[in-house]
């Protein structure tokens, strides 16, 4: 893995005068391109039919918070998986390694939605088959559909992030590890105080980019009847025959949330200092 | 043990890897206070040898002893030997000190946050006394100011320093070196070599692997040279350098002269 540039400070820039910050704004081109977005605002506003939206708000509010607590718990749920599915591939003992790297070879290599089928059919109906489980006081969530989507998602996060925590791992430069075996540091305190953090810190940059991933793929628990932000969308596109309004309030919102998780993992990682 | 017990004693060392012979029966002693400089072409052995004394490279025969313990060692399948006893492998490590040629700091952690690791983590020492002792050897290698910098903000030469001053903290029966500046721009040499140059003059016990002809000259009070993996010749730095006897040697020392 190359060398991954894990802080490049960003200098504020120089404080320009007003004018000449504004200045690139106001070529020509810019200009006609700013007039464009604005008409095409104006329209989707004035033109399309809104209607709808105070009577569905609560239900989208709703359908939002389930994608953002299915996104929230499998990712963290999905990164505490990879980090030992990472180190095993690394430092584990064969049997282990194998059984890791063929975990994230197929859960990478599938389409999420035939895991996320897979394991909601299957698994569901296997449970089912148990009076042991049916008796137990997981049944009533186990009977719901979203604890197989928080499953899937977690597990296809864990193989993808487990595959970069592998290569984060691997490229922590040996003679960091060395020193600290050389000072006398058991096998365990090295991990834990070199070779864990230091492979987190190299494997942050890209950890944005993978939460955007895994964004975009929580629609796909609306498959498998959870009521997520895209399944309440398609809701309000059944319930009032609209096709584009809704769709295009889905574009936003999920702008928005990309948007805003680029802007706070960019700003967490220039906090964490490292080194090249 | 008295003061005459050896800090560092070799006894027939030698290291194979696979088939190629490293090491041919090494046997070499440093007592405290001793400033030992070895010297040698490249790949004649001199950091595997070095790199044995703290088991990070594992002698296929031969023996170890730090301040007078034996490392305890058993044989492996394939006719080499392994550290046996982990806790003392640990314990001994933690009494000797090395400085790599590429400094090997911990970018994650500030300066002061490097030379505390160890007595912190390792020794446990509560970490306020950690951090009194940290900025004493940080200001007795010109690093005070430095304490909250992190590696990656510093020169090599600072980054050096401070490598050295982690060994400090730690108080090691002896200090390993292995080429401490080569790995650094011609301008920075200096100021490495002259923390180095101090320490030796304190009487601590060091092992030191370097290209600095002039430099072990200087400060060794033994000098050792190492060829094709055994030590051809060894004496007072005065020997060595003004009376050198293999002709080997001798070619080795116009060579870089
Ligand atoms: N881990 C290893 N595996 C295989 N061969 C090795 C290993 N480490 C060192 N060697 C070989 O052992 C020989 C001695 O290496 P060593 O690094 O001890 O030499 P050196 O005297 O320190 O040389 P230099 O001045 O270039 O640092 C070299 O031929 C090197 O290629
Ligand atoms: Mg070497």
């Amino acid at each position: 893995m190359p060398d991954i540039d894990i802080v490049t400070p960003i200098h504020p820039a120089p404080a320009l005068p007003l004018r000449a910050r504004l200045a690139p704004l106001l070529m020509p081109h810019r200009l006609v391109m700013a007039a464009l977005a604005l008409a095409a605002l104006a329209a989707i506003v004035t033109q399309m039919n809104w209607s709808w939206l105070p009577v569905y708000l609560p239900k989208i509010g709703h359908g939002l918070l389930v994608t953002l607590v299915l996104l929230g718990s499998s990712v963290a749920a999905g990164f505490a998986l990879a980090l030992p599915l990472g180190a095993v591939q690394v430092t584990g003992p064969a049997p282990l390694r194998w059984l890791a790297n063929g975990f994230c070879t197929v859960i990478r290599g599938t389409p999420l939605l035939l895991q996320l089928w897979l394991i909601y059919y299957g698994l569901g109906a296997l449970f089912a088959q148990y009076p042991e489980i049916r008796a137990s006081w997981l049944w009533p969530y186990l009977r719901q559909a979203w604890p197989y989507g928080f499953l899937t998602l977690t597990l296809s996060f864990a193989a993808y992030q487990g595959e970069i925590m592998r290569g984060a791992f691997a490229g922590v430069p040996r003679g960091e590890l060395e020193a600290a075996r050389a000072f006398g540091m058991p096998r365990l305190m090295v991990f834990r105080r070199v070779w864990f953090p230091r492979a987190v810190h190299r494997a942050l940059p890209t950890l944005a980019g993978e939460i955007i991933l895994q964004l975009k793929a929580t629609p796909l628990v609306a498959t498998i009847t959870v009521t997520d932000l895209y399944a309440v969308i398609t809701r309000v596109r059944q319930d009032t025959f609209l096709t584009y309004e809704p769709l295009l309030l889905l574009i936003a919102i999920y702008l928005c949330l990309s948007g805003t998780l680029t802007i706070v993992l960019r700003w967490l990682e220039g906090r964490v200092p490292s080194g090249h | 043990m008295n003061d005459a017990t050896p800090a560092v004693e070799i006894r027939d060392l030698h290291k194979r890897f696979g088939r190629l012979e490293v090491l041919k029966g090494i046997s070499l002693t440093a007592r405290p206070g001793d400033v030992v400089a070895v010297i040698g072409g490249s790949g004649s052995g001199k950091s595997t040898m070095l790199r044995c004394i703290n088991m990070l490279e594992t002698p296929t025969a031969g023996d170890i002893a730090i301040h007078g313990e034996d490392y305890k060692m058993r044989a492996t399948r394939d006719g080499g030997l392994e550290p046996a006893d982990r806790k003392q492998l640990q314990r001994i490590r933690a009494q000797l000190g090395m400085v790599f040629q590429s400094f090997n700091l911990w970018p994650h952690r500030t300066v002061l946050g490097n030379v505390i690791e160890v007595p912190v983590q390792v020794m446990g020492l509560p970490r306020d006394e950690a951090v009194a002792r940290a900025r004493q050897v940080l200001d007795r290698v010109g690093l005070a100011a430095k304490e909250d910098a992190y590696p990656s903000q510093m020169s090599g030469g600072q980054q050096q320093r401070c490598a050295i001053a982690r060994v400090l903290a730690v108080e090691p029966l002896a200090m390993l070196f292995d080429e401490p500046t080569s790995a650094l721009d011609p301008e920075l040499v200096g100021e490495v070599l002259n923390v180095i140059r101090d320490l030796a003059s304190e009487k601590r016990t060091m092992i030191l692997v370097t290209h600095e002809m002039g430099f072990a000259r200087d400060v060794a009070s033994h000098v050792v040279y190492l060829k094709d993996g055994r030590i051809e010749e060894q004496g007072p730095p005065e020997q060595i350098f003004g009376d050198p006897r293999s002709p080997h040697l001798q070619q080795f020392i116009r060579s870089i002269a």
